[in-house]
């Protein structure tokens, strides 16, 4: 077999099973491709050849004795650095827990273990996810693999950029705020954020724990879809774990028909502030769904000019409170001030050198609004539109199978475009917030490039909590038609990235 | 007893002379943001904190607007999926041992961790 890193997991899957390629050739073809493109990517953090070759190996000797773990067995995948990991540094992104080995695997990594995927390294993120640009890593920014002087998206843009750059078919990522599907939308990729509560966040380095979530990162629908069954489901490790029965999310893709299918538009996505390009491969996407039997309605959730400040009011609020296990005692770094000191000047002076500015920011942000007198009116009055948020969501689901909008409001702008500017940052994720803040599930696909600078679309669609196969439904289904039009995918028209570069 | 995490009231300063009306009161001054600082347990330089203050100020006027909907009637949501009575079996599992919970410690005797002074001089 050639080329084996442009396959799918899916078709990997299958060559693995007729012995048309081993789990050996497949790992050590991403090992190579990693090696020659990674230089300028910069998707990972931790690459280790020999524990993962060690995995393939294992795989293989199954497969001869005819004992594989699941049909993805032998597979190799990538794996955010946010999920810790028994055999490789789990950082998050940031100095504070730079070489950090964890003494146990976050459950998704267990499963995966269990599957008999094969971890290829752990990929580079926004510290402790804070961001929508990769830029906040503490380890140097990932560059987008269709403009390397471009943003990848953020936290997650080690993940999707790997994806998308052909370093590994599939990939673990986290979404607090969009962190997944952002990164999917710019890089070309496909990225689910299930249901609140439907995948284990055990192991997760949290960030804002009413928010985060733990998904599927990939290059088609189906991949996500096999990757969700494997990593769902009820874990007794995370206590806001749901016991529900999970139908098929890949059956749901193999299945996949819109005929009857009712599409809601969010009203307040889909015109001002958002780039033209964007808005129109948007709409020839739901012309294509239309065409095919799908019925798009308008819907209005007012609430949502709301909801990023809300967002920045949760998010910092409970990360203030998260962050404050990295206290120099226990784990990770720790930093004497000159002359010594106790304790908490020890623990101020390592968290001063640990996090970077943008953590600092949220954690002090975070303070501010938790403090006596400005609880109530900061963190109580967000958890109030968090409320009008959601009811928002079930009016419009009273009507409606799924909600439709851009991924976000433009492309992936240059790296160092928006650093100094926070706010500016932060407001290119209302399209995602609103489903973290309701705990509903939300997948972005690509729809094509946008005409004003050949850059990638995502359109993103939200369903009902615990509804998640309405995404592998609706998203399996335009990715086939889309594909259909063009003869192509849309990862296929990426530029060719020189190996050995940088 | 519902049992999902809810962050923690950072208890102390700064008191808001405002907050039976909860108004949003962005005069963030440097002063307080030193404050905060010491509440976090980060030692801002005196550059971070002259940013902070200017950059508090404008992101405390942005996300001010929450307060403008969220009147008495409507309750809060502090849990997308809320679960109540989240129990397991009382029994001990998964337990890591003294040995594996202190590899990654920056400084242990071998069955503790250990730390600098605990007490100030003014205490």
């Amino acid at each position: 077999m050639t080329d084996l890193i442009r396959h799918t997991a899916a078709e990997l899957a299958t060559a693995l099973a007729s012995g048309a390629t081993s789990s050996v050739e497949v790992t050590q073809a991403h090992l190579d491709r990693i090696a020659a493109v990674d230089g300028a990517v910069h998707a990972f953090l931790h690459v280790n050849p020999e524990v993962s070759l060690a995995a393939a190996k294992a795989s293989d000797a199954r497969r001869k004795a005819g004992d594989i773990l699941n049909a993805l067995d032998g597979v190799p995948l990538a794996i955010k650095d946010v999920l810790v990991t028994t055999d490789m540094p789990s950082t998050s992104g940031s100095l504070i827990l730079q070489g950090w080995m964890s003494p146990y695997d976050a459950t998704v990594v267990t499963k995966i273990r269990e599957a008999g995927l094969v971890p290829l390294g752990k990929t580079n993120m926004d510290e402790f996810a804070m961001g929508s640009s990769t830029e906040h890593s503490a380890y140097g920014p990932t560059h987008n693999p269709w403009d390397l002087d471009r943003i990848p998206g953020g936290s997650g843009g080690g993940s999707a950029a790997a994806v998308a750059a052909f370093e590994a078919p599939f990939a673990l990522g986290s979404d607090t705020g969009g962190s997944i599907r952002q990164p999917a939308h710019v890089t070309g990729t496909v990225g689910v954020k299930p249901t609140y509560g439907g995948v284990s966040r055990y192991g997760a380095i949290a960030l804002a724990s009413s928010l985060d979530q733990i998904g599927p990162v990939s290059r088609t629908v189906l991949d996500s879809a096999l990757l969700h069954d494997i990593i769902g489901g009820h874990d007794r490790h995370d206590s806001t774990s749901l016991r529900d029965e999970w139908p098929s999310m890949a059956e749901a893709v193999r299945n996949a028909n819109v005929k009857g299918l009712r599409i809601g538009v969010v009203s307040e996505l889909d015109g001002e502030g958002f780039q033209p390009g964007v808005l129109a491969r948007f709409h020839e996407a739901l012309a294509l769904l239309e065409a095919n039997g799908a019925e798009v309605v308008e819907v209005s959730l007012p609430s949502l000019q709301y909801a990023v400040a809300a967002y920045y009011l949760i998010l910092p609020a409970e990360a203030s409170s998260n962050l404050a296990k990295y206290d120099s005692v226990r784990f990770g770094m720790r930093v004497n001030p000159v002359g010594g000191g106790t304790v908490e000047q020890v623990m101020a002076a390592t968290r001063e050198a640990g996090f970077g500015a943008e953590v600092k920011r949220r954690i002090i942000l975070g303070t501010y609004a938790l403090s006596a007198g400005y609880y109530d009116a900061y963190y109580g009055s967000a958890q109030k539109v968090r409320t009008l948020v959601q009811r928002d969501f079930d009016v419009a689901f009273a009507n409606v199978d799924v909600l439709a909008s851009p991924t976000a409001p433009t492309t992936a702008w240059k790296l160092g475009e928006k650093l100094d500017d926070p706010m500016a940052m932060w407001r290119g994720d209302i399209a995602t917030i609103p489903a973290n803040l309701a705990g509903i599930p939300g997948m972005s696909l690509p729809v094509g490039l946008a005409q004003e600078d050949g850059l990638p679309v995502g359109i993103q669609f939200l369903a009902p909590a615990r509804a998640d196969h309405r995404l592998y439904n609706v998203g399996g289904a335009l990715e086939s038609l889309l594909e259909e039009k063009w003869g192509h995918t849309l990862l296929s028209q990426a530029p060719v990235l020189m190996e050995g570069a940088r | 007893m519902i049992a999902t995490s809810h962050p923690l009231r950072t208890p102390g300063e700064p008191t808001n002379p405002h907050r039976d009306k909860l108004e949003i009161m962005s005069d963030i001054t440097a002063e307080q943001v030193r404050h905060l600082a010491g509440l976090a347990r980060i030692d801002l330089s005196e550059a971070e904190i002259a940013s902070l203050t200017l950059e508090l100020g404008q992101i405390v006027e942005a996300v001010a607007s929450v307060s403008s909907v969220a009147t008495a009637d409507v309750p809060i949501t502090s849990h997308p999926i809320p679960l109540v009575n989240v129990y397991r079996e009382d029994v001990v599992a998964d337990v890591l041992d003294t040995a594996q919970v202190l590899t990654q410690a920056p400084e242990h005797d071998g069955s503790r961790f250990k730390v600098s002074a605990i007490l100030g001089e003014e205490q």
